[in-house]
C-alpha cells in the first residue's frame, strides 16, 4: 500500500463526510453503485477489416455521431465482427489495439517536404507536393526513358525510377497503381509481398 | 437506470439489505490455460474497452509486460518456463496464465472495504469497484487473497478488472473474452463454464495430463473467473497461483465484529482513526496468522 | 493457401514449421485449436525457438535455422523407405510415373547443366521424355530408373535419420517421432495441414523449403483435401491481393508473366506463355493466356487497344533484368536511380542491411513517402544518435511525405491468405489533409498527363491514352475499380458452341473468366478475380456466413478467387472414379453427370472420371510435380547451408565447396565480402515477429507499445552462462554488416544444438523496433541481415545468418 498515514487522514476527512451518511441509509444518488454506461449504445457501427496480418479479420468500427450533416464521425472503439467466418469476433493484441493505430500521434496530417540537405520538415500544400513530384518524375523520365534497346527492339522502359508498393493497400489502389506504373514505362517496382 | 440492469448482492460498508427477488444468472469467465498462447489480446482489449492506457515501460528480460498489474493494467499475462521431470519427462512447458481479478463468491476486498459502496458484488457474481466512493485506503488489497487491486498514483483510488460489468449488463461478453483468438477465455453461465471445463479436462487427460483440473477454489466460496490447468495439483507452477486461497482471518474479524461498530460512528476523522487502528494493526499480524493457518493445513 | 483459414479445423494433424502461427496469425491459428478440441487433432511445431505456437503443441522439436530441407528430405526418405505413401494418389495425380531425360543427373550437390560463372542452371536435361506427339512419356509401374519416382527415391536415400539429425540438430528420436506422426496421414481418409510463413521463404533456399513440403503433401495425398493443402500464412491483410494485382515488375495482374526484351512481338510473347498439353486430354488451363492478356490490355488502354495495333503490346515496358527489392536497392546503391516512391512501405527497417539501404536512399534525387505514419524511412536523413547516425547536411535527397488514409477511412476490398476477397466500408475521415491511396496515385498520374499533354516529352502515348473511365477523374471510386478488375463484355460474348447464343451482353459485367475472349470483346483488369463483381453485384461484399456442410466453406461469404473456389485442386479430394477419399469430409464427388459437392469444382464440370482429366489443371501435364523443372535451383530440393553457416561445409557434400550454399542464388558484386565467417561470428541468428506487434506499424500504437515496449534479444541459458549475460542486461549483437544493442532475454526456450559435432547456439531477434514510434527508441534489426536472396523469389535471407554477442 502506497498511502502514507498523512494522506490517509486527508482522504478520510474528504471522503467520509458523504459516505458515512450513506451508511446510515440516506443514500444520495451519487453514491449508488452503477455500472458504467455501455458506451456504444448509440454509436454508429461500420463493418471494416483489420489491416494487419493476412487473416484479415472482420472488425466493427464504432464512431460517434449518426452520420448526420453536422456530426463529424470519430472512431471511438473497434472490436471483432462476430459474423466474419474466420475470426468470429475475436481479435489478436494488434487488432484489439487498432484504435490506437487510427489515433496514433504519429499519423501524418499534411504533405511535407524535406529539402536537400535540410534538417527539418516543411509543410506544403497538396498542389505544391504533387506538382513538384510530377516535375521531378517528368524530368527524370524524359532524360532516362529507353525507347529501343541496343538491338533495336522497342522496349519503352523507364528504369531510373523505382516504386515499392504497399501490401496494406486495398486491391483497388493496388490495381490502379499497377496500371499507372506500366503506362509510365516503369519496370523498377516491387512490393512488400516479396519480403 | 443502469443500476437496475444488475442487481446488487453485497455492497461494501453498507448494512442496507440487497434486493433479492429477481433471479439473476450467475456468470463466469473460464480461462483454459492449455489453449492460451499468451498473445495478450486480452490485455489490449481490456485497455481499449476500459479507456485505460498504461505507461510504456521497458523490457526487464522477460515477456511479461507490463511487469505487474497496475491501476491501468487490470490483467496481465504471466509467463513461466517449467520443466517437470515427473510429468512430461522434463520436456519444456511454457505455462502462461492470464492474471486478474477472480471475482470471488466471497470477496475479501469487499469485506475489508470501509468505504460505503466503493465495492459491490452483483447478483450475477461480478465484484466491481466504484471509484467515486473509494477512499484509497488500500484495505481491499489486504483483503484480496490473489493480490489484485492496485491504487492509482494519479487519483489515489483502487482499480481492478470489472469483468466488463458494463458489457455484461447489456448482454455482452467481457472485452477480453470476446477478443481471445484461441477461445482460451470463455464466458457464460457458471454452470455452463463448469461443463465446458470438464470437456477440456477430459481432452487434456487423454493427451497425458493426468492431473488436469478446474481451479475454482473453495476457500473464497468459488470464483467467477476459473482456470483449466494442465497441472491442477500444482497451481503454484503458474506463476504463483495460490494453492488454497482464503480471506485473511482478520478481515473476517473486521467484517464480523468491528465493521458494524465502526458504522455507528459518524465523526469522519474518528472513523478514519478507527479504520486505521483496526486495519493497520491486524495487517501486520495477519502474515503470522496466515503462517499459522498454513502450518495447520500442512499438519 | 491452397485451402483457407477455417478449413484448418478439418485437419487431423497440423504442423507448424517455418512459421509461428500462434504469434503471427492468432485469429487464424484458432482453427488449429478447434481441430484439437473437436477432432482430437495433434499439433507439431518444429522451430529453432520454443514459440508461443509450441506452447500449445502436442510435440515440439528444435531445429537449426536454415536446415529445413534436410529435415523434410529426411521425412521423404522415411515415407518412401517405410512405404507410407498414398499409392493410388501418387500414381494418378503426380508426375511420379513420368520419365525424365536420360541425361539428367545430380553429383556432389550439383544438378546437371550448372554454369558456375553465371551461378545458374541450363535445364536441357531436366525435361520429360516426350513421344512423337509431344506428350510426356510415363512408366505406370514406377519401376524405370528414369521415372520421377525412382529418381526421387534415389535423391532422398541420402537423407538418413542419422545425417538429418547431424545437420539439423534435431534429436534423432524427436525427428523419428514426427516422421511417424506425419506418416499416419498417408491413409486416404487422414489429412495433415502445413502452416508455414516467412520462416521458410526468407532463406536462400526459401522456395525449395516449400517445395519439399509440397512433395510430402503429394506423397501423402493431402492436396485438394479438406484439412490438407499447403498453406502459406501470408503477411499483410492484403498481401495476397497485392500479389494478385502483381505489383512487381516480372508479372502483370493475374500472374501474367510480363514481356522481356526477348519477346520482340506480341506473337512471340503469347507463344512463349501459352503452353500445349503435356498429356492427352488435360485441361492445360494456361492455354487461355491470350484471352487473359487481351482483356487486360483492353482494361488498361480501352479503345486505344485494337487488334491492328497488337492491343498496344509495345506500350508495355519490356524488362531487361531483375528489379526485385534487393536488385532495386542494389541499382540505387550504384547510383543508377533518380527517384523512388515508398507507398506504405518502410524499407530502411524492412530490407536487409540497413546501412546499404540508407546509403542507397541518400543517392536519390527525390524520394516520395506515401504513408499514414511517420516511418523510419521517411526520416532516414535525420540523425537519431546511435540509432541512425547520419549527417543531414550531406544528404541531398529531396524527401516528400504524403499523408495517406488507413483501412477505416476508405471503402475497398482485401484478399485474405485463404484467397477470400472481402469488402470493407469507410467509418470516418482520415486525420488532417490525409487522402486515400487511389486519390494520391490519381493526382500524380493526372498531373503527369497534364504536363505531357501540354509540353510533350518522351513516349507520351501510353500516358495520354491510359483508359480513365472514372466518373470523378481525380477520385476513381473503389467500386468502379473493382468492376474494372472483375471485367465486362465490350461486345456481345457468344457461345463458341452455338454462335447464335449470347452468353454475356455488351456492357454487362462478366460472370467469370470463362467468358473472356482474345478478340478484344472483353475487358478484365485481373482474370483471376473475374466475376467477383458480376451482374449480381459486388460479390466480395456478401455476408451470408451459412455453412450447411459444417466444413467451413461459407461459399456465400465474400468471393474467393478463382471462381469462388475455396479449396484449390479439390478434384484430388476424390479418387479416380470420383468418390471422395474421405466420405466424412467430402469436398467434391462425381454425381454421374457432373462434379458437385461442397465447393466450386476445380475441374471442367462435365469431365467424367473416365476421361482421365487430372486435377492439377494449371499444369500442362495435369498432375502435381514431384519433379519441377521450373525451379531455378534444381528439380528436386536439396539441402544447402545458409550463406552464413556455422559449419565448415555442407555435410551432405563435404568435399564440394561449390555446394556449400545454394549454387544458384544470386550474389551481387561486393556482397560476397559482406558475409561473415563462423570464426568471427560463431552464433546462428534468426529474426522474427512477436504477437504483440505488426512489423513496424504498431510501435506507433500506444496499446501495443505497452505490451512489448522495448527491443530485445533472446538467447539460451548455456550461451548466457558462457558470456556472463543475465536477463535484463544490455547486449551488443554484431554481424559483419553492423551492430545493434538491446536487452537480453535469457530463456530455456532456445536450446543449444549438437550440429555436425559442434555445439551451435542460436540468437533470436524480433524485428519491430526502430527510431520512430511510441516504443522505446531502438536499433533496426535489419542492420544485421545479409543482402542475399532466394534463388527463385529473391526474398532475403533474414532467417539464418551469423552474429557475435557480448555484454554492452
Amino acid at each position: 500500500m502506497q498511502v502514507t498515514r498523512r494522506q490517509f487522514f486527508k482522504i478520510c476527512s474528504a471522503g467520509l463526510g458523504g459516505s458515512s451518511i450513506a451508511m446510515l441509509g440516506y443514500s444520495p444518488t451519487a453514491a449508488l453503485a452503477e455500472v458504467r454506461e455501455f458506451k456504444l449504445a448509440r454509436a454508429t457501427e461500420t463493418r471494416n477489416m483489420c489491416p494487419y496480418c493476412s487473416v484479415s479479420c472482420g472488425v466493427l468500427a464504432y464512431s460517434i455521431g449518426d452520420k448526420s450533416k453536422n456530426a463529424k464521425a470519430e472512431i471511438i472503439h473497434i472490436e471483432g465482427d462476430p459474423d466474419n467466418p474466420v475470426n468470429r469476433g475475436t481479435l489478436c493484441p494488434k487488432g484489439a489495439g487498432l484504435l490506437d493505430m487510427v489515433h496514433s500521434p504519429n499519423r501524418l496530417k499534411h504533405p511535407e517536404v524535406r529539402e536537400a540537405g535540410s534538417n527539418e520538415w516543411k509543410r506544403i500544400s497538396w498542389d505544391e507536393a504533387v506538382t513538384r513530384i510530377a516535375r521531378h518524375m517528368k524530368a527524370d523520365r524524359d532524360a532516362n526513358f529507353i525507347e529501343k534497346n541496343a538491338e533495336g527492339t522497342t522496349v519503352n522502359r523507364w528504369n531510373t525510377f523505382g516504386f515499392l508498393a504497399s501490401s496494406a493497400a486495398a486491391n483497388e489502389p493496388g490495381y490502379l497503381s499497377h496500371k499507372i506504373l506500366r503506362s509510365l514505362g516503369a519496370v523498377a517496382f516491387d512490393t512488400q509481398a516479396r519480403i | 437506470m443502469a443500476l437496475q440492469s444488475l442487481d446488487i448482492k453485497q455492497r461494501s460498508a453498507t448494512t442496507t439489505s440487497a434486493p433479492s427477488v429477481r433471479q439473476t444468472l450467475e456468470v463466469a469467465k473460464l480461462i483454459d490455460v492449455s489453449t492460451c498462447i499468451g498473445c495478450k489480446a486480452c490485455q489490449a482489449a481490456c485497455m481499449e474497452w476500459n479507456d485505460i492506457r498504461d505507461e510504456v515501460g521497458s523490457n526487464s528480460g522477460v515477456y511479461d509486460n507490463p511487469a505487474d498489474l497496475t491501476a491501468k493494467s487490470w490483467t496481465v499475462m504471466r509467463f513461466a518456463e517449467v520443466e517437470l521431470s515427473d510429468v512430461s519427462g522434463g520436456r519444456l512447458e511454457w505455462l502462461i496464465r492470464k492474471d486478474g481479478c477472480m471475482h470471488c463468491a466471497d470477496p475479501g476486498c469487499l469485506k475489508a472495504c470501509p468505504a460505503p459502496g466503493a465495492i459491490v458484488q452483483y447478483a450475477n457474481g461480478i465484484v466491481d469497484f466504484h471509484e467515486e466512493n473509494c477512499i484509497g485506503c488500500g484495505y481491499c488489497i489486504t483483503g484480496c487473497p490473489f493480490n489484485i487491486p492496485r491504487i492509482s498514483k494519479e487519483d489515489n483510488k483502487a482499480y481492478k478488472c470489472s469483468l466488463c460489468s458494463d458489457r455484461v449488463a447489456v448482454g455482452q461478453a467481457p472485452a477480453c473474452a470476446k477478443a481471445c483468438p484461441t477461445g482460451a477465455i470463455q464466458f457464460g453461465s457458471k454452470s455452463d463454464m463448469k461443463d465446458y471445463a470438464e470437456k477440456r479436462i477430459g481432452d487434456l487427460k487423454e493427451r497425458g495430463y493426468a492431473k488436469a483440473g478446474l481451479y475454482d477454489p473453495a476457500g473464497v466460496g468459488g470464483t467467477h473467473v476459473m482456470y483449466v490447468l494442465h497441472h491442477a495439483d500444482r497451481p503454484e507452477l503458474y506463476n504463483g497461483l495460490p494453492t488454497n486461497p482464503g480471506i485473511s482471518p482478520l478481515v473476517s474479524l473486521w467484517k464480523g465484529f468491528a465493521k458494524p461498530l465502526a458504522s455507528l460512528a459518524i465523526g469522519a476523522v474518528a472513523l478514519g482513526s478507527l479504520f486505521h487502528y483496526v486495519m493497520k494493526g491486524p495487517n501486520e499480524v495477519s502474515k503470522e496468522s496466515e503462517r499459522e493457518a498454513e502450518k495447520e493445513e500442512s499438519q | 493457401m491452397t485451402n483457407h483459414w477455417v478449413d484448418i479445423k478439418n485437419t487431423d494433424l497440423a504442423i507448424i514449421m517455418g512459421g509461428n502461427a500462434a504469434e503471427a496469425h492468432p485469429c487464424g491459428f484458432k482453427w488449429v485449436i478447434e481441430a484439437k478440441k473437436d477432432r482430437k487433432a495433434k499439433l507439431i511445431v518444429v522451430d529453432p525457438r520454443f514459440t508461443r505456437s509450441a506452447s500449445v503443441a502436442d510435440f515440439y522439436a528444435p531445429i537449426r535455422a536454415g536446415a529445413d530441407i534436410a529435415f523434410l528430405g529426411g521425412v521423404i526418405h522415411y515415407l518412401l523407405s517405410n512405404d507410407k505413401i498414398h499409392h493410388d494418389y501418387v500414381k494418378a495425380y503426380t508426375n511420379a510415373p513420368f520419365l525424365i531425360s536420360e541425361g539428367f543427373g545430380f553429383e556432389d550437390g550439383i544438378f546437371t547443366g550448372y554454369n558456375a560463372e553465371k551461378r545458374s542452371y541450363g535445364k536441357d536435361t531436366w525435361q520429360y521424355q516426350k513421344d512423337k506427339d509431344g506428350f510426356a512419356m510415363v512408366d505406370e509401374t514406377l519401376q524405370s530408373p528414369n521415372c520421377v519416382f525412382q529418381l526421387m527415391k534415389k535423391h532422398y536415400s541420402r537423407y538418413t535419420p542419422e545425417l538429418v539429425s547431424r545437420v539439423t540438430g534435431t534429436p534423432k528420436e524427436d525427428f523419428l517421432k514426427i516422421c511417424g506422426m506425419i506418416a499416419e496421414t498417408a491413409a486416404p481418409n487422414k489429412t495433415m495441414t502445413i502452416l508455414y510463413a516467412l520462416g521458410w521463404t526468407e532463406h536462400t533456399v526459401g522456395s525449395q523449403n516449400i517445395r519439399t513440403m509440397a512433395i510430402i503433401q503429394c506423397l501423402l495425398g493431402n492436396m485438394g483435401m479438406a484439412g490438407g493443402g499447403i498453406n502459406a500464412l501470408r503477411g499483410h491483410a492484403n498481401v495476397q491481393g497485392i500479389t494478385d494485382m502483381c505489383l512487381y515488375s516480372e508479372v502483370l495482374p493475374g500472374y501474367q508473366s510480363a514481356p522481356t526484351d526477348a519477346d520482340k512481338t506480341r506473337a512471340d510473347y503469347l507463344a512463349a506463355r501459352t503452353p500445349k498439353a503435356l498429356r492427352p486430354g488435360q485441361m492445360n488451363f494456361p492455354q487461355n493466356f491470350p484471352k487473359w492478356n487481351t482483356s487486360l490490355m483492353k482494361a488498361f488502354y480501352g479503345n486505344a487497344a485494337t487488334k491492328d495495333n497488337d492491343f498496344c503490346y509495345d506500350w508495355l515496358p519490356k524488362k531487361d533484368g531483375a528489379y526485385d527489392t534487393l536488385a532495386l536497392f542494389e541499382r540505387m546503391h550504384q547510383g543508377k536511380m533518380s527517384g523512388f516512391v515508398c507507398q506504405g512501405f518502410n524499407p530502411l527497417a524492412s530490407v536487409a542491411n540497413k546501412k546499404k539501404v540508407g546509403d542507397a536512399l541518400a543517392k536519390l534525387k527525390y524520394l516520395v513517402i506515401i504513408d499514414p505514419l511517420a516511418t523510419d524511412t521517411s526520416e532516414f536523413w535525420k540523425n537519431y544518435g546511435e540509432y541512425n547516425e547520419v549527417d543531414p547536411a550531406k544528404i541531398q535527397t529531396e524527401v516528400f511525405r504524403l499523408p495517406a488514409n488507413l483501412f477505416a477511412e476508405e471503402d475497398g476490398s482485401f484478399t485474405n491468405s485463404g484467397r477470400v476477397v472481402q469488402w470493407h466500408w469507410k467509418a470516418a475521415d482520415g486525420p488532417g489533409e490525409s487522402k486515400g491511396d487511389i486519390e494520391i496515385m490519381a493526382a500524380l498520374y493526372l498531373k503527369l498527363k497534364e504536363m505531357y499533354a501540354k509540353d510533350g516529352g518522351k513516349f507520351p502515348d501510353a500516358i495520354l491514352n491510359l483508359a480513365w473511365p472514372y466518373r470523378i477523374p481525380a477520385k476513381p471510386s473503389p467500386s468502379e475499380l473493382l468492376m474494372e478488375i472483375s471485367g465486362k463484355a465490350l461486345g456481345d460474348v457468344l457461345d463458341p458452341k452455338d454462335p447464335t447464343k449470347v452468353l454475356v451482353k455488351a456492357g454487362e459485367q462478366i460472370p467469370g473468366f470463362a467468358m473472356l475472349r482474345d478478340d478484344g470483346s472483353t475487358s478484365c483488369g485481373n482474370w483471376i478475380y473475374g466475376g467477383c463483381w458480376s451482374q449480381a453485384g459486388n460479390l466480395t461484399a456478401r455476408r451470408d456466413a451459412s455453412d450447411p456442410t459444417g466444413l467451413g466453406q461459407t461459399l456465400a461469404w465474400g468471393f474467393a478467387w478463382p471462381a469462388n473456389r475455396r479449396i484449390l485442386y479439390n478434384r484430388a479430394s476424390a479418387d479416380l472414379a470420383g468418390k471422395p477419399w474421405d466420405p466424412k469430409r467430402p469436398v467434391l464427388r462425381w454425381t454421374g453427370t457432373a462434379w458437385g459437392g461442397n465447393d466450386i469444382p476445380d475441374m471442367r464440370p462435365d469431365a467424367a472420371p473416365d476421361q482421365n482429366v487430372m486435377p492439377f489443371i494449371m499444369n500442362p501435364e495435369g498432375v502435381a510435380r514431384l519433379f519441377a523443372p521450373a525451379m531455378a535451383d534444381g528439380p528436386f530440393p536439396e539441402h544447402y547451408e545458409p550463406f552464413e553457416t556455422p559449419l565448415d561445409n555442407n555435410p551432405f557434400h563435404p568435399k564440394n565447396p561449390k555446394a556449400t550454399s545454394n549454387p544458384a542464388a544470386r550474389v551481387f558484386k561486393g556482397d560476397m565480402e559482406t558475409f561473415g565467417k563462423a570464426k568471427d561470428f560463431p552464433y546462428v541468428c534468426t529474426t522474427y515477429r512477436l504477437v504483440e506487434h505488426f512489423h513496424f506499424w504498431t510501435k506507433h500504437a500506444h496499446i501495443n507499445a505497452v505490451l512489448q515496449p522495448e527491443h530485445f534479444v533472446e538467447i539460451g541459458e548455456a550461451l548466457a552462462k558462457e558470456k556472463g549475460i543475465a536477463s535484463g542486461d544490455k547486449v551488443k549483437v554484431r554481424s559483419n554488416r553492423g551492430f545493434i544493442k538491446a536487452v537480453a532475454v535469457v530463456t530455456k526456450r532456445i536450446r543449444t544444438l549438437d550440429v555436425d559435432g559442434k555445439k551451435v547456439h542460436t540468437i533470436g531477434i524480433p524485428l519491430h523496433f526502430g527510431f520512430k514510434g511510441l516504443t522505446k527508441p531502438g536499433y533496426i534489426t535489419n542492420t544485421l541481415t545479409p543482402f542475399v536472396g532466394d534463388a527463385n523469389s529473391q526474398t532475403p535471407e533474414y532467417k539464418a545468418f551469423l552474429v557475435n554477442i557480448e555484454k554492452a
